[in-house]
């Protein structure tokens, strides 16, 4: 028993940090570069020289999976990081003015952008600002807001009610002191368990709007691009998707395990287990 | 240790506990557990809070956590339930063994009407047909006292009391006739009006109905009333056992003893009350606003607070007593400059008390609560929760002393500051609640149910703490609570509040000893009290 949180959250972190140091270690060196076709040897399986083989283009599938690392994390973290900035500090000052005109406001804004099907408006996004990763970044984050300001606000009304709370304001604290002192921390756990959701999502939707054309350009590679472009080849060269798609599993397995140990290793309540 | 009880006559009927032990995860949590019930008699089974009353009750039902290992034999009218498979353990409880628990709102399933609830339970053991069913759980909530004409059962749970839900779980637990009804605290949630009467209803019931009954609760004043035998639990042992009266005479063992010593103790206080007023309330008044009935009536509003006006004078102890409901959590949050009165002023030494008020006004209260487990930020250090009052007054200097004076003058180590709350026991988070309050050096702290949810020994020393704070630090104090006892215990004066209204106010022995105002003749005479002669 003891421990298990512990465990998880180092296979988390070692999974989750190998994809992340791979995307870094491309902006300086990858095995072979990426924007440079050669036709020639184009589908070859793995070997020596090209460890994971090369794609219908010729370029070598290891230089790809780490550069198209360093796209789709990136996106799916600032989209994330949006959702989070903005979506916490709304969905906390709802509680804060629960049942005001603050709080309905906030949150009929919210329902506003989830009765949107959040992929078409991300298609319209990119669509009228042209197709590119900033863009689709955006469009990812703002449907990441009302995600965010749900959960936050749901949970902090519980805690709102609790005696922790009126001793707070006993203390004289004014309320956008008290969500940060005593409700962030207590409800951080379901934030983490909620952002590693939504990274996941985030990298889902940028490959979904790559594979549409609409996120990542070529020649930059992404994970959802290399599974758009490896649909052709599926038969023949099923690694093509394999590759991409074991690394988006494996990577969003890692933060899912490392947010359920990173929940248990934040509670005081837990630490015995964990040490 | 453990005492054997007198063999009852009947030896086949009713419930016989042998030598029962039950282990969890090999921790050792009841030994040699021998008890008797006989058909129609109430066992009180006592003890505080930890010391296996309530594991007891779930050895003999079963019902255990993953884990468990028992051993010693639980006899039910003949029937050994050590014996039986799980499968016939499923059919047994509700129908032969039933269970009324503490917490009456949240037994009851919130989207079915109490008719069908009681219904269901019949249908589950085939007792009945549908319609057979819904007729006999009609009968039984008009029998548990739920007249049909203002309580029909096509009510649900959340249009009920408090008292009218425990009933529903009565009607429940009684509807195929067990012989043996397990009441698990069943009133201690309920005002002490609803909490004289269900207890009648239970007594009335188990005689006519001659079932056996195991009443698990820490309050030995309710036990002295109702029950026919007594058995005194410590640590997972019986440690005395008998009939009422003459446990509750004889006392043998020195625990039981202490525990009748710690229900009845009156701290010492050496503290005077001065004649300055320190808070003075005059017609306060606190409106809340109902949700509308439709969309074009304006809203309703329900007065918490009704035009109360009352003088705390310095070094005093005022007791607040009442019902759940009476507005008595609403004042002491106005009080606290937490909510706004909408008629009214509230003053302490002259300065006028409103949640704008100033750091400095603010620092002169302070609180606290009942829950010694919702009181604290489960995140923070002790010293972190100590401290947080200094919002008020800017961190002082000397910060990490006053900390650990603060703890130190609550019995407490200085070292405790390193600690999270969740390392300590009930009695221990209350002491630190106390010390959180102390930190700014109040005049007056507000105690809301201070003590409601401690055991009595723990009970005992807090009451001490405070009447020795008390005289130490010249504090007034509001103690707001339901238990009469405790009040009785504590204040100076008291004041009785009902429906948001001050319904009597004076010296606290004299309301006590000659009550004027019908309600708190109520009050009083429903209050249980230790039968010393039963």
């Amino acid at each position: 028993m003891a421990g298990r949180g512990a465990v998880q959250l180092w296979i988390g972190a070692g999974l989750s940090g190998f994809f992340c140091l791979a995307g870094l270690l491309s902006l300086v060196w990858t095995p072979y570069d990426v924007t440079v076709l050669d036709i020639g040897n184009k589908l070859a399986p793995p070997s020596a020289e090209h460890l994971l083989g090369t794609d219908h283009l010729g370029r070598d599938m290891l230089s790809m999976i780490m550069a198209g690392a360093r796209t789709s994390i990136a996106v799916a973290l600032v989209a994330v990081g949006i959702g989070i900035g903005l979506g916490v500090p709304l969905g906390l000052w709802a509680a804060a003015r629960k049942g005001s005109l603050t709080d309905e406001i906030v949150m009929r804004g919210n329902d506003l952008v989830f009765a949107f099907p959040s992929l078409v408006i991300a298609i319209l996004i990119t669509a009228v600002f042209g197709p590119s990763a900033v863009n689709a970044i955006i469009a990812i984050g703002i449907f990441n807001i009302p995600v965010f300001a749900r959960v936050a606000r749901g949970a902090a009304l519980t805690l709102w009610t609790q005696d922790f709370i009126l001793a707070a304001r006993v203390a004289g604290k004014k309320s956008a002191r008290i969500s940060v002192e005593h409700i962030l921390p207590n409800i951080a756990n379901l934030l983490i368990v909620q952002g590693t959701i939504q990274f996941s999502l985030g990298i889902l939707a940028e490959a979904g709007l790559s594979y549409v054309g609409l996120g990542t350009q070529p020649p930059t590679p992404s994970w959802g691009r290399m599974l758009a472009d490896a649909q052709t080849f599926f038969y023949g060269n099923p690694s093509l998707a394999i590759l991409p798609g074991l690394a988006i599993v494996l990577t969003v397995l890692g933060l899912n395990l490392m947010g359920d140990g990173l929940r248990d290793a934040l509670d005081p309540r837990l630490q015995r287990s964990i040490r | 240790m453990a005492m054997a009880d007198t063999a009852s006559p009947q030896a086949e009927q009713g419930l016989q506990l042998d030598k029962l032990s039950l282990a969890i995860h090999g921790t050792q949590i009841l030994q040699d557990v021998s008890l008797t019930i006989a058909p129609g008699q109430i066992l009180g089974l006592v003890g505080e809070s930890g010391s296996g009353k309530s594991l007891t009750a779930f050895s003999v039902a079963r019902l255990l956590p993953e884990g468990s290992v028992t051993s010693g034999q639980v006899t039910l009218d003949g029937t050994d339930l050590t014996a039986l498979s799980e499968a016939d353990m499923c059919a047994l409880r509700g129908l032969r063994l039933s269970m009324i628990f503490q917490e009456p709102m949240t037994a009851l399933n919130p989207v079915k009407t109490i008719g069908d609830q009681v219904a269901e339970t019949l249908l589950i053991h085939r007792a009945a047909n549908r319609r057979q069913a819904y007729a006999r759980a009609a009968d039984l909530l008009a029998r548990v006292g739920l007249d049909p004409e203002r309580i029909p059962p096509g009510r649900y749970p959340h249009e009920l009391s408090g008292g009218q839900r425990q009933r529903v779980c009565i009607a429940m637990a009684i509807a195929l006739q067990p012989q043996l009804l397990i009441a698990d605290e069943p009133t201690t949630a309920l005002d002490v009006t609803t909490q004289a009467r269900i207890l009648a209803l239970l007594r009335d019931l188990v005689r006519e109905e001659g079932m056996a009954c195991l009443l698990i609760t820490h309050d030995l004043a309710v036990v002295s009333q109702l029950a026919d035998r007594i058995a005194v639990m410590q640590k997972g042992q019986i440690v005395e056992a008998g009939p009422t009266g003459q446990v509750i005479s004889k006392r043998e063992h020195p625990y039981t003893r202490a525990l009748f010593a710690a229900s009845a103790h009156q701290p010492r206080r050496a503290a005077a009350a001065t004649q300055a007023p320190l808070l003075e309330v005059r017609e306060a008044r606190r409106d809340y606003r109902l949700p509308r009935a439709s969309l074009w009536q304006a809203p309703g509003h329900l007065r918490a607070v009704d035009g109360v006006s009352f003088t705390l004078r310095k070094g005093e102890s005022l007791g607040l007593v009442g019902e759940s409901g009476c507005g008595k959590s609403t004042l002491s949050r106005a009080i606290l400059g937490l909510e706004p009165l909408q008629a009214g002023t509230i003053a302490l030494e002259g300065a006028p008390v409103a949640p704008e008020m100033g750091a400095d006004l603010r620092g002169r209260m302070q609180v606290v609560f009942q829950d010694p487990y919702a009181s604290f930020n489960p995140r923070h250090r002790v010293a972190r929760i100590l401290s947080e009052p200094f919002y008020l007054t800017g961190r002082p200097p000397d910060a990490e002393q006053r900390i650990a004076a603060a703890l130190e003058a609550v019995e407490m180590s200085a070292s405790d500051g390193l600690k999270y709350p969740h390392e300590f026991s009930g009695g221990q988070r209350q002491r630190i609640a106390i010390a959180r309050a102390l930190i700014t050096r109040p005049d007056l702290i507000v105690l809301d149910e201070a003590v409601s949810a401690l055991d009595v020994s723990v009970r005992a020393t807090v009451l001490d703490l405070l009447a020795g704070l008390q005289e130490r630090f010249g504090l007034s104090y509001l103690f707001i609570s339901h238990d009469l006892t405790v009040v009785q215990a504590i204040t100076d004066r008291v004041l009785v509040m009902q429906k948001g209204r001050i319904v009597e106010e004076g010296p606290t022995r004299a309301v006590f000893e000659a009550p004027r105002h019908a309600y708190t003749q109520a009050l009083l005479a429903a209050a249980p009290r230790l039968v010393e002669d039963a």
